[in-house]
């Protein structure tokens, strides 16, 4: 068989499937026969590109002609003007949104020019369900080299002087985790990997799993190696099929090749990996309730120390690694820790994956080095704020995190100057508010999360969480006094001071940063009784102007609960004590007679 | 699937997996490499330059020379086809008319690998623009 002389690169994640990209597959295969080109082009399935604003995404090599939005439909125009004629078909390019240019090259796209994939390497550019991609991307070799040629002593060191951090969250040193759990005695260890990813709006682990499952096997056969460990266990949510699925091939593929099992590389390293499936807390993302979720036991944290490294996973030493930090490994190992120290800043060195969501245009999955300013991350690569808004507010942590504001946005990205401003790097989620968005209701929503993901162990957490919903919510129907703002605050502090784990001890952040940045926003609440973005809907009212309204009758007829009156060709009313607010007159009148205020 | 037992073994596999896609790595920074575009419409196609491209593909891989070999529209030289573009690094851009299988060699043979021109120049009078 011949070489193929071009290949079609189609993203299989699960955003791009959602929009029905295994039909685009099949209808592509399907073309390419008909024009007898099925045996010079080849079509991948890969995983994540990242630009899930504009999927499905298709990517043609070698001339490196990046379609989006592609549909089932387009595949056979594809392959005839861009496979048999040479022609790029126009209409599928991604067109600038400054110059209204048709960008054909990924490279020139503003979303991709200022970013660095470490540990998105891989993803959207081989097949993850062949490990024979990954292999001649350098996989394993990675883990060959230092089996063959190094002792954990000196693997961990590369670790430890590479700066990398985890991850998930907390940003810990990695390279001193491993080493606390290879000092650790013990008969047994374990390697937890953990993808219980958790934060609303972040889907890093779950893209990299997708993409690229054999640079987590691999790193985690690494760490294996270094804390002496034969068994590795990944701790997914049940929520994640696609990611499940691609982790199975992967670990059957790489058993069936020996690159994990018995005796890898004939050097007499045993390591085996295992898939634990969570049910979705958010709380298992902390690693002690997740050891206790993999136990069998309820996914409730227990107070540190015992750190994991001591006495994790069947009382034996453990280490956990959030599935970003392994990706990071095999790179780390075959360049070197210069090479990667190099990158980011003096404490927070190499790349971060963040998730951009909300009001921003390029929705997707980035990786930039550390110290990039948020300025750049939202306004260069996200394309700005939708619809041409003001930006109000950038969510960063998930719920663990806080906001950051119009004044944050030019300070370089990491651990240390994330947690000054009062929020925190988390897994990555960044969601984007304009602004529309209301702050109290902001904070109220992950209230409402960390709720709900309470796992009640501890009172403050489990009692404390709700009183901070209720006072929010008593904000946000305009019936607190501005001392309540100060006894929420007062509240906020003490949860955080007093609960149990990560969870609780982080949960306020979101009110306290919001508080802080956007206090004008909570007075008003509390004072005047408005929302000035309008969202929070016991604080508005609508009102006829009677001088516009001719009498129509046409608000009166599409309100649904009759809260409006008036006879016809007469200015109308509507009775506030009844009306729900829902907006439906207001949609409707045609002469601009209702307003909100 | 046989197992990897050596360290060796995967860097012999890893070789030899690697063709299967440097299609796509050579994509990602073309600017490096020599650069070859097929004229790829009617014309050219009636005159064979399918197989002057598949020709092309393989002796570069045999070879061992690093390249992208993509297919474009009409030149225009259609009295000329199968025409080629050949632009090797950080070097004006050549095109090649009456391109056989033969011709084709002898650019990668001699033009390609040793720098000297060979019969078949299309002297440019046209400017492209990006």
């Amino acid at each position: 068989m011949g070489k193929y002389k071009s290949h079609i690169l189609v993203c299989a994640g699960t955003g791009c499937r959602a929009s029905d990209c295994e039909g685009i597959v099949s209808n592509l295969e399907s073309a390419l026969e008909e024009n007898n080109l099925n045996e010079d082009v080849q079509v991948v399935r890969t995983g994540c590109f990242g630009f899930c604003e504009k999927g499905p995404v298709v990517k043609m090599v070698p001339d490196n002609t990046f379609y989006v939005e592609v549909t089932p439909d387009d595949a056979g125009e594809l392959v005839l003007e861009h496979l048999v004629k040479g022609r790029k078909v126009e209409r599928l390019l991604y067109i600038d949104p400054d110059t209204k240019e048709r960008i054909s090259d990924s490279k020139h796209m503003g979303f991709y020019k200022k970013q660095y994939r470490i540990a998105l390497r891989n993803c959207g550019f081989i097949d993850p369900e062949n490990i024979d991609e990954y292999i001649a991307r350098d996989g394993y070799a990675a883990m060959g080299k230092i089996l063959e040629s190094m002792t954990p002593e000196e693997a961990t060191a590369i670790i430890k002087e590479s700066g990398l951090r985890g991850r998930g969250g907390g940003g810990f040193p990695t390279g001193l985790k491993w080493e606390f759990t290879r000092k650790a005695q013990a008969d047994k260890k374990y390697v937890v990997c953990n993808a219980d990813e958790g934060d609303p709006g972040a889907f890093m682990d779950r893209s990299i799993l997708e993409g690229d499952p054999h640079s987590v096997l691999e790193a985690m056969a690494i760490c294996g190696f270094c804390i002496g460990a034969d068994t590795g266990l990944i701790y997914i949510r049940a929520e994640y099929p696609l990611a499940i699925n691609r982790l199975k091939t992967a670990i059957n593929q790489a058993r069936e090749y020996g690159l994990i099992g018995k005796d890898i590389l004939g050097t007499g390293f045993n390591f085996d990996v295992e898939i634990r499936l969570g049910a979705g807390a958010f709380v298992c993302g902390e690693e002690t309730a997740l050891i206790h979720s993999m136990e069998g036991l309820r996914g409730e944290p227990t107070v540190k120390p015992p750190f994991p490294a001591e006495k994790g996973y069947n009382g034996k030493p453990t280490n956990v690694n959030n599935v970003e930090t392994f990706a990071n490994v095999p790179p780390i190992i075959l360049k070197g820790s210069k090479w990667f120290s190099e990158i980011g800043t003096e404490k927070s060195k190499g790349t971060k994956v963040f998730a951009l969501a909300g009001k921003v245009n390029n929705v997707g999955l980035i990786e930039v080095p550390m110290g990039i300013s948020l300025r750049e991350v939202i306004f260069d690569i996200g394309g700005g704020i939708k619809g041409g808004k003001k930006f109000k507010a950038v969510q960063t942590g998930g719920p663990s995190g806080g906001c950051l504001t119009e004044k944050h946005l030019d300070i370089p990205i990491d651990y240390e100057n994330l947690l000054q401003c009062g929020s925190m790097m988390g897994s990555g989620g960044m969601i984007v508010m304009d602004e529309d968005d209301c702050m109290v209701s902001m904070a109220k929503f992950y209230l409402d999360f960390t709720v709900e993901e309470s796992c009640g162990k501890c009172a403050p957490c489990r009692i404390g969480n709700k009183r901070l919903y209720e006072m929010l919510d008593k904000i946000s129907l305009g019936k607190s006094t501005e001392e309540d703002l100060g006894m929420l605050r007062n509240l906020a502090n003490v949860i955080k001071d007093t609960s149990l784990c990560g969870l609780g001890q982080t949960s306020p952040n979101p009110v306290l940063s919001t508080m802080d940045n956007f206090q004008e926003e909570y007075l008003a609440h509390v004072v005047d009784g408005k929302c000035p973005a309008g969202q929070c809907k016991a604080l508005m009212h609508y009102i006829i102007d009677s001088h516009l309204c001719v009498g129509c009758t046409l608000c009166n007829r599409v309100c649904p609960v009759d809260a409006i009156s008036g006879e016809k060709k007469t200015p109308h009313v509507i009775d506030s004590s009844i009306c729900i607010k829902c907006g439906a007159c207001l949609e409707k009148c045609k002469f601009g007679a209702i307003s909100v205020q | 699937m046989a197992k990897v037992k050596t360290l060796a073994d995967l860097r012999k596999m890893k070789d030899e997996l690697r063709s299967k896609i440097s299609l796509r790595e050579n994509s990602d920074n073309p600017e490096s490499m020599v650069q070859i575009k097929v004229s790829m419409a009617t014309c050219g196609i009636a005159s064979g330059a399918k197989e002057v491209m598949n020709h092309l593909i393989n002796e570069l891989d045999i070879e061992n020379i690093p390249s992208v070999v993509t297919q474009t529209g009409c030149m225009g030289y259609c009295y000329a086809e199968p025409t080629i573009e050949v632009i090797k690094p950080g070097e004006q851009p050549l095109v090649f008319g009456d391109v056989t299988l033969k011709k084709a060699s002898e650019i990668i043979e001699k033009y390609i690998k040793g720098g000297e021109l060979v019969d078949g120049i299309i002297p440019d009078s046209y400017e492209t623009i990006e």
